[in-house]
């Protein structure tokens, strides 16, 4: 259970999105606005975005289990994500990039920041990229992340996630989020997580989907994004 | 304008905590500067820190920029000027060093139309950072622009506000740029920079 101060500056709909103060993730103290947002007409430069990233992104970048380039593979339990990236009508939404990064088997970052004595694993980056296809559907395949120490109170473990990135089409719509995996016993103590209002909280875990499941490979998870509207439907001519 | 009722949830933001430059500012991904050596324009270099409600600095944070061509065209097919030519982005990221700096070139963004007349030249910015659990949005104006006093996205700012969307030129230092720029982002406090409500 997490006794907090929430703050009321929220951008978008509060009942989904996070407040930017929420204490118990203590690096949001210093760092939320404390001034209203200001309500701005939605211009050219909110409904268009970013889109043209077919040359950077190659089939391998989604393979997070062999992309290190060292012709080894990662260890870990394979696990297969995919989902569909739709709009707010359930319109696909294709050719959006998505990015993710994440720690390794043993809850590790490759990144110089993370200092805790979680093993590295020299076959495995955890960074990948995709685009959506046609159907808005994006596909990696990775191995399941462990969870990890952080100072944010005594004994503070993240529970395992995947990071999200999604960029496309109109720059109001950008969305970076986290993925998480159902029935992890530390979701109910992060306060990262329990900051998004609790009727929103679902839309953030992936499903177990055997039908993703592939025999003697990897183990399947489903999870959606869906982003803001009017905007992105547009986009069609 | 009318919208059918939305049938699907939306999709909640999380932080991008500390660990994201491998991935978003990996070298093959989109980066510091936002356009090609033969795009049309005045080249500008931008420079400036992330601050957080201390006056500290904010050593991880990320920027997301986007901007119009120098004629003031978004490259992109909602804009109806744009000739389906896609040798501009336009789009670009930077990450803040240890002292909370960042700085960027590009060039001047031209006059985007709209309803009656122009918006001031500007650059979009996207701030992400860990601390933050939804990203903000903002804008940096350039100074001694006329049509700063007619823009109708700055005219919403509080006018004790507006400067804090207002670039300051600064004497040119970057030889490839006619134009040098510094603009502060401040999270949080007496400064705090004008974010936007915009979802």
């Amino acid at each position: 259970m997490i006794t907090t101060t929430i703050g009321e500056i929220v951008r978008g709909d509060a009942n989904v999105f996070p407040p930017y103060l929420y204490d118990a993730y203590r690096s949001t103290i210093r760092r939320a606005p404390q001034q209203p947002l200001i309500d701005v007409p939605l211009t050219l430069s909110e409904t268009t975005g970013p889109w043209q990233f077919t040359e950077r992104v190659t089939k391998e970048d989604a393979d997070l289990t062999r992309n290190a380039g060292t012709g080894g593979e990662a260890i870990g339990q394979r696990i297969i994500v995919t989902g569909h990236v739709t709009d707010d009508r359930g319109a696909p939404l294709p050719n959006m990039l998505i990015e993710i990064w994440q720690a390794n088997a043993a809850g590790r970052y490759v990144h110089k920041a993370d200092k805790w004595p979680g093993p590295l694993d020299p076959n495995f980056l955890g960074i990948g990229r995709c685009l959506t296809n046609d159907a808005g559907t994006y596909r990696f395949l990775t191995v399941r992340p462990g969870a990890y120490p952080w100072r944010n109170e005594s004994n503070a473990w993240r529970p395992a996630h995947i990071h999200f990135s999604v960029l496309g089409r109109a720059w109001k719509d950008r969305l970076v989020t986290q993925m998480y995996f159902a029935d992890d016993p530390l979701l109910g103590r992060d306060p990262i997580f329990n900051a998004v209002p609790e009727s929103s909280r679902s839309r953030l875990i992936a499903s177990y989907d055997h039908d993703i499941t592939e025999p003697e490979w990897a183990l399947g998870w489903r999870w959606d994004v869906v982003l803001g509207g009017a905007a992105a439907t547009v986009f069609e001519a | 304008m009318s919208r059918e009722p939305s049938v699907r949830a939306l999709t909640p933001s999380q932080t991008v905590g500390p660990f994201f430059h491998d991935c978003l500012l990996d070298a093959s991904a989109p980066c510091a500067t936002l356009v090609g050596d033969d795009a049309p324009g005045q080249r500008i270099a931008v420079h400036g820190y992330v601050l957080d409600g201390d006056g500290a600095a904010v050593p991880d944070a990320v920027l997301e920029l986007w901007q119009a061509d120098d004629r003031g065209v978004y490259h992109h097919p909602l804009d109806a000027r744009w000739s389906g030519r896609s040798d501009f982005s336009g789009f670009g990221r930077v990450g803040t060093d240890g002292d909370g700096r960042f700085e960027f070139t590009s060039v001047l963004p031209g006059p985007v139309p709209c309803d009656g007349g122009h918006h001031a030249p500007h650059i979009s910015i996207a701030i992400f950072a860990r601390g933050l659990l939804n990203h903000l949005f903002t804008r940096m104006y350039f100074p001694d622009e006329p049509s700063n006093d007619t823009d109708a996205t700055l005219l919403r700012v509080p006018p004790l506000r507006r400067q804090t969307l207002i670039a300051r030129a600064m004497p040119q230092s970057d030889e490839r740029a006619a134009r040098a720029y510094r603009f502060d982002i401040v999270l949080q406090g007496r400064d705090e920079t004008a974010f936007f409500a915009i979802a």
